[in-house]
């Protein structure tokens, strides 16, 4: 038995949209951070299943994928020390009240 | 001496002293700048003197009887094309002869008379540096060898008389006088450029040669070139030779330009004399003369046109000269009346031998009353000088003041007024007996215009040296210097001997010129008229009655139009301020600032909002930008799988 | 060296001087620019008198004194230089209004340094757009002159001064965007089959000749014309695009809209004339009569436009819309009386408007005011300055003896050998403009200058001191002299038009 390619890609398209979703929608700085992570993390699960359906012997998916998670972690510690800096300075993450560089 | 050497001082001494006074008259004392002034006119009268007389009792006089036309010189001025060109010349004939000295004596005379009247007044220098001008451009005018030159010095004149009626220029009335007096004449200038333009079209010269060298009773090149030529219907000769009279009017003052010329009175007195009086006020009828065959050969409609036009002209200013009571205005409209009296008798005028009467008339008319208009306006100066007012009321008995200028005014009214030996008798004379043989109408409308005339000098004769004595207060008036009575006396001089004068063997038409004599059949009627309207003045206005006022009465209405000049300034007035000001201009400007500036600035408008709207796509916002792009990429996804 | 060059060389010289002089040693700036100033109408003249020699001596080449150096190879470009008598009448009256700007900023007191490199700067492009006859470097200078107008009037101005010069640049520009596509389009399609692409006017109208001859399609010009004639048309203030004109120079410092008005629009006129109808005789041929229309709007609409203005220098601006306007209404009458009468109106009206705006300068400099119904009686007060203005009202309203007479006559007789109605209507109501304009000179010098003094702290106020003298006596000796002894300048410019006249 094995669950066929669709089904990851249904998965992992489910999960791009609604990261998408919540980066286009959500104000708060740390869910965009969050929804980031989840397209991150979809385009993970498509290299991952694209790699074992289409080509089982090589193995540059998971190494991808792998990478990709080393990378997501490392740029989130970068952002969330923005995000923490930005918030002692304003004291604040919402999206629209950020907007000192703007005019 | 060589008139080629002697002809170019005529021009050239007035400009320079223009010049120099002008420039540096303000480093001068007023004293010497007159003096400059008059010593130099005094030469070109000299000069002017010679060569007329020279050329009518020598050179002039051709072996078969004609008087001659010569170029004394002509250098190109000016070359709009092969053929036209405009060049600057003297041209001597027997008119611009006879206007030379015209001009001459009558400038001289008031050059003298200046340095008394206009003495102590601020701006004496400009004063004279003007009236060289104007000297200057009015001798070019007359010698002038070309209707563009003609033009040239036409412009000129109405430019120096801009300048001396606006002598006075902080009194608001004479600015406003001086403006009105330039751009009626500015726009009636324009109708003469016109002609000229239509003119030289066809002719394709601006020289007076050709244009009027009559062969087999045409003027060759003008019937050859536009014979035929319509517009409209009309003739194009005739609707040249219009506008080009047109021009005349403007400055001879024919109805309905007269209006400048009344209110030109707000200049000094003298130049009064010199510019509305004897000279500039003439170039219309000099002009006619000067292309006098055009007009007879070519165009005759139009000369009967003129004809029409100086009676009607002449009768309307004389009525209006019955009631004015500004001296100066009575002379003024005396003026116009005269004038008109010329170009009727050059639209009777014929052309061959006796006929050419008109036209010699007319000349004649023109120097004597040059002379003895100059010497009623002189006159009035001395008056104006020693009561300080234009008005009748402040005058009244001043023979026991001023005696000299008593006789002079008595003599130049009886010379206007057409009694017999004085001048205005003899071409008055032939001007009735010129239109006595032209129209039934005219003769008659003329004869009137001759009682009115002695009625209105007349009363203008008793008011100032009859009348009740007004309140002279401390001032009592007195005779004037002698400087200003002894060019009176010459003028007077002038007006009482210039009918003796055989005019007609000099000038006519044809130049071959004719004998004339007195025609008492025409004579004695018109002089009764003339009596009768002096009786009449001398019945009302010799001592304070009240049959003026009663006169008045009974004929109110029509007075009272009279006495506001038939409202033609206020119609004028209507159109140039509610018409052309509120109508034209004030749209115009309105179209400008709202319209097209306004489209301009909508279009910068239009570009503002534009790049304002375009910049909220700038918002900075990522999320913003996000959604853009996914969408972006959606179509792009969506299109590429659909087509 | 090519004696034209020296007109882009001496002010290059006179702002690399000034740029290394100290901006507070003000007098010796000033110095500098008279004596280059000096040097330039020295240039001018010696130029004019060299052209007449040679034309004297029977060298009948169309441009004279002609010089050429390649700049860009790729496409052609050359520094190439050149008079006829139309240039030479344009150089003779751009060193006069030059040297009289120059006399006239003596009153300049801030940045008086910067203020001085811009005017050169702005010399530079005029004397180089006049010169040239490679169509690209004309566009260059063309641009080079535009461009300092801008900081000249937006930093040195009056009043609404941002917007005016902003209005003008741009306005200005928007004729130059028409330009260059009108540029490029003659570069390109002026090639007769087997010739090489050329920016150079004498060789574009050589081909353009070809081309008639071996009967190719010309409709480009008919494209192409319109652009340029508007691109040149904007600075010619033409109607509709005329706006720029009056507030850029109520805004403008005084000598500004001296060089604006006396120059800078010529290279309106002249450029219509050299680039749109010497290249493009068909399409000009064709195509006249909608900018007889529009230019014959102008004149009657400048002047009636003017009769109502209350600010000196906006009728000042829509006299010479009017006047302008007839510049460009007799060159499209394409005969060589009109044509001439248009390069003299363009001397005339160049000299007399700087006059113009050099006295209101001098005037508003005094009075404060520029609005005519606050002034009166001004000739008790000043009267030098007010004489003057008088003879500039003269000349402007075409009194003979002064330019502007010389230049209208024979614009209108030149206009009047078209026989046909249109023409013939378009030339009467041109006609009727110098009664219009008698009347707002008339109605200008009679409200300030003459009448009771108006406003009781003008009584105190001084006349033209010695650097004004020197600047408004230069102009009317300049007008005065060209108004008496005509001839020579008509025939120069006569034997300029000669050679395009030809064309149509």
């Amino acid at each position: 038995m094995s669950i066929p390619v669709e089904y990851y890609l249904i998965v992992s398209t489910l999960l791009f949209f609604i990261g998408v979703y919540g980066f286009v929608v959500r104000k708060n700085l740390i869910s965009i951070l969050m929804s980031i992570e989840l397209m991150l993390n979809a385009v993970s699960i498509n290299f991952v299943a694209f790699n074992r359906f289409v080509y089982p012997e090589h193995l540059e998916g998971y190494m991808y994928s792998l990478f990709v998670i080393v990378v997501a972690a490392a740029e989130t510690a970068v952002a969330i020390s923005i995000i923490i800096n930005v918030y002692r300075k304003m004291k604040n993450i919402d999206t629209k009240s950020i907007n000192e560089l703007k005019n | 001496m060589e008139l080629t050497n002697l002809a170019p001082i005529v021009l050239a001494l007035p400009l320079l002293m223009f010049m120099i006074i002008g420039l540096f008259g303000y480093k001068m004392t007023p004293k010497f700048s007159g003096i400059l002034g008059t010593t130099a006119f005094s030469i070109v009268t000299i000069v002017c003197y010679y060569i007329a007389l020279t050329y009518f009792f020598g050179s002039g006089r051709l072996a078969d009887g004609s008087m001659a036309k010569e170029v004394i010189f002509n250098f190109e001025w000016l070359r709009f094309s092969e053929n036209l060109v405009i060049s600057i010349g003297f041209l001597l004939d027997p008119i611009s002869a006879m206007m030379l000295i015209v001009i001459s004596t009558v400038s001289l005379m008031v050059h003298v008379y200046s340095m008394g009247y206009m003495h102590g007044e601020e701006g004496f220098q400009r004063y004279y540096a003007v009236l060289s001008l104007f000297s200057f451009a009015m001798l070019g005018l007359v010698v002038a060898t070309n209707i563009f030159q003609m033009y040239i010095f036409w412009e000129l004149v109405g430019v120096s008389s801009f300048l001396l009626i606006s002598f006075y220029y902080t009194k608001p009335s004479a600015v406003k006088a001086a403006k009105k007096a330039f751009i009626v004449t500015r726009f009636a200038d324009m109708f003469f450029l016109m002609g000229i333009l239509i003119l030289s079209f066809y002719t394709q010269t601006f020289d007076f040669g050709p244009l009027t060298e009559v062969t087999n009773n045409h003027v060759a090149i003008v019937s050859e070139t536009m014979g035929g030529v319509t517009f409209c219907g009309l003739s194009v000769i005739s609707i040249a030779v219009f506008l080009i009279f047109l021009g005349g009017a403007g400055k001879s003052a024919m109805f309905p330009f007269h209006i400048w010329l009344p209110d030109a009175m707000e200049g000094p007195t003298p130049a009064s004399a010199l510019i509305h009086a004897a000279t500039m006020v003439v170039a219309g009828v000099y002009l006619v003369a000067r292309l006098f065959p055009i007009y007879f050969f070519e165009a005759h409609d139009v000369l009967t046109i003129i004809a029409y036009i100086g009676a009607f002209t002449s009768l309307f200013a004389a009525v209006i000269a019955c009631t004015q009571t500004d001296i100066k205005r009575v002379l003024a409209f005396s003026t116009i009346s005269q004038i008109a009296y010329m170009m009727v008798a050059l639209g009777v005028s014929g052309y061959e031998g006796n006929e050419g009467l008109g036209f010699t008339a007319s000349m004649w008319h023109l120097f004597t009353h040059a002379m003895f208009k100059a010497t009623l306006f002189l006159a009035a100066g001395c008056v104006i000088h020693a009561v300080h007012s234009n008005e009748m009321d402040a005058m009244g008995n001043l023979r026991k003041h001023l005696k000299i200028t008593h006789i002079a005014f008595l003599i130049a009214c009886l010379a206007i007024a057409g009694i017999p030996i004085f001048s205005g008798f003899f071409s008055k004379d032939e001007i009735l007996v010129a239109a006595h043989e032209a129209s039934p109408v005219i003769y008659w409308c003329q004869t009137l215009v001759a009682g009115l005339t002695a009625f209105y000098m007349f009363r203008l004769y008793y008011r100032i040296f009859w009348y009740n004595e007004p309140d002279y207060g401390h001032h009592t008036p007195h005779e004037s210097p002698a400087n200003m009575w002894i060019p009176l006396m010459v003028l007077t001089v002038y007006t009482c001997t210039s009918g003796f004068f055989p005019f007609t063997e000099y000038i006519s038409p044809d130049l071959m010129g004719f004998e004339s004599h007195i025609h008492w059949n025409i004579a004695i009627p018109s002089v009764i008229v003339a009596l009768i309207g002096i009786g009449i003045a001398t019945f009302m206005y010799k001592k304070k009655t009240e049959y003026p006022d009663k006169v008045v009465a009974c004929i109110k209405n029509t007075y009272h139009y009279a006495y506001n000049k038939f409202y033609i300034d206020e119609i004028y007035l209507f159109i140039t301020h509610k018409i052309i000001y509120k109508c034209i201009c004030d749209p115009i400007a309105w179209f400008d600032r709202h319209i097209i500036d306004g489209f301009m600035n909508l279009l910068s408008w239009i570009t503002n909002k534009t790049s304002l709207e375009i910049k909220s796509f700038q918002s900075g916002n990522v999320q913003q930008y996000a959604w853009v792009f996914i969408l972006g990429v959606l179509s792009i996804v969506a299109l590429t799988i659909y087509l | 060296m090519n004696i034209l060059s020296l007109f882009v060389i001496i002010p290059l010289i006179m702002m690399a001087i000034i740029f290394c002089i100290d901006g507070e040693k003000k007098s010796m700036i000033r110095m500098v620019m008279s004596i280059g100033g000096f040097a330039l109408l020295a240039t001018s003249a010696y130029l004019t008198v060299e052209y007449l020699a040679a034309r004297e001596a029977g060298d009948m080449a169309e441009f004279l004194f002609t010089d050429s150096i390649l700049w860009y190879e790729t496409f052609n470009i050359h520094y190439a230089v050149g008079v006829d008598g139309v240039s030479v009448a344009m150089l003779l009256l751009s060193s006069i209004v030059v040297i009289t700007g120059v006399f006239v900023s003596y009153s300049i007191e801030e940045q008086t340094k910067e203020y001085f490199l811009w005017f050169l700067l702005l010399s530079i492009g005029v004397y180089g757009f006049f010169i040239s006859l490679d169509l690209f470097t004309m566009f260059l200078f063309y641009e080079v002159a535009l461009i300092p107008m801008y900081l000249l009037i937006g930093l040195w101005g009056s009043g609404k001064k941002e917007y005016s010069a902003m209005k003008l640049t741009l306005m200005l520009m928007g004729g130059s965007a028409f330009l260059m596509v009108g540029i490029f389009g003659i570069y390109y399609l002026s090639v007769p089959k087997g010739g090489s692409l050329t920016f150079n006017i004498q060789e574009i109208a050589a081909n353009v000749t070809t081309l008639t001859e071996q009967g190719a399609d010309n409709s480009w010009q008919y494209i192409f014309f319109p652009l340029t004639f508007v691109g040149f048309g904007v600075l010619g203030a033409m109607f509709p695009f005329h706006t720029w004109s009056p507030d850029g120079h109520a805004s403008a410092p005084t000598a500004v809209s001296m060089l604006h008005a006396g120059v800078l629009m010529k290279l309106g006129g002249y450029g219509c004339f050299r680039v749109a109808m010497y290249l493009m005789p068909d399409a000009a041929n064709d195509l006249a009569w909608i900018f007889i229309v529009l230019t014959g709007i102008s004149v009657v609409y400048g002047a009636y436009s003017a009769c109502v203005q209350t600010d000196l220098k906006y009728i000042n601006a829509y006299s010479s819309v009017s006047h302008c306007g007839l510049v460009l209404f007799a060159l499209l009458m394409m005969n060589k009386t009109a044509m001439t009468g248009a390069i003299l109106q363009m001397v005339s009206h160049g000299l007399m408007t700087a006059l113009f705006f050099a006295l209101i300068g001098m005037i508003y400099g005094r009075t404060h005011t520029r609005d005519i119904r606050e002034m009166g009686g001004l000739m008790k007060v000043m009267p030098v300055l007010c004489v003057c203005y008088v003879i500039a009202g003269l000349a402007s309203l075409g009194l003979p003896g002064l330019s502007g007479f010389v230049a209208e006559m024979t614009i209108f007789v030149g206009a009047f050998e078209h026989e046909d109605m249109f023409h013939r209507v378009f030339v009467i109501l041109g006609c009727t403009s110098i009664v219009i304009t008698a009347v707002y000179i008339l109605r200008v010098v009679g409200k300030i200058l003459f009448g009771p003094i108006q406003d009781e702290h003008h009584a105190a106020l001084t006349d033209a001191i010695w650097y004004e003298k020197i600047a408004i006596f230069t102009l009317i000796f300049a007008i005065a002299a060209i108004g008496m002894a005509p001839l020579w300048l008509s025939n120069m410019i006569a034997g300029g038009i000669e050679n395009i006249v030809k064309l149509f």
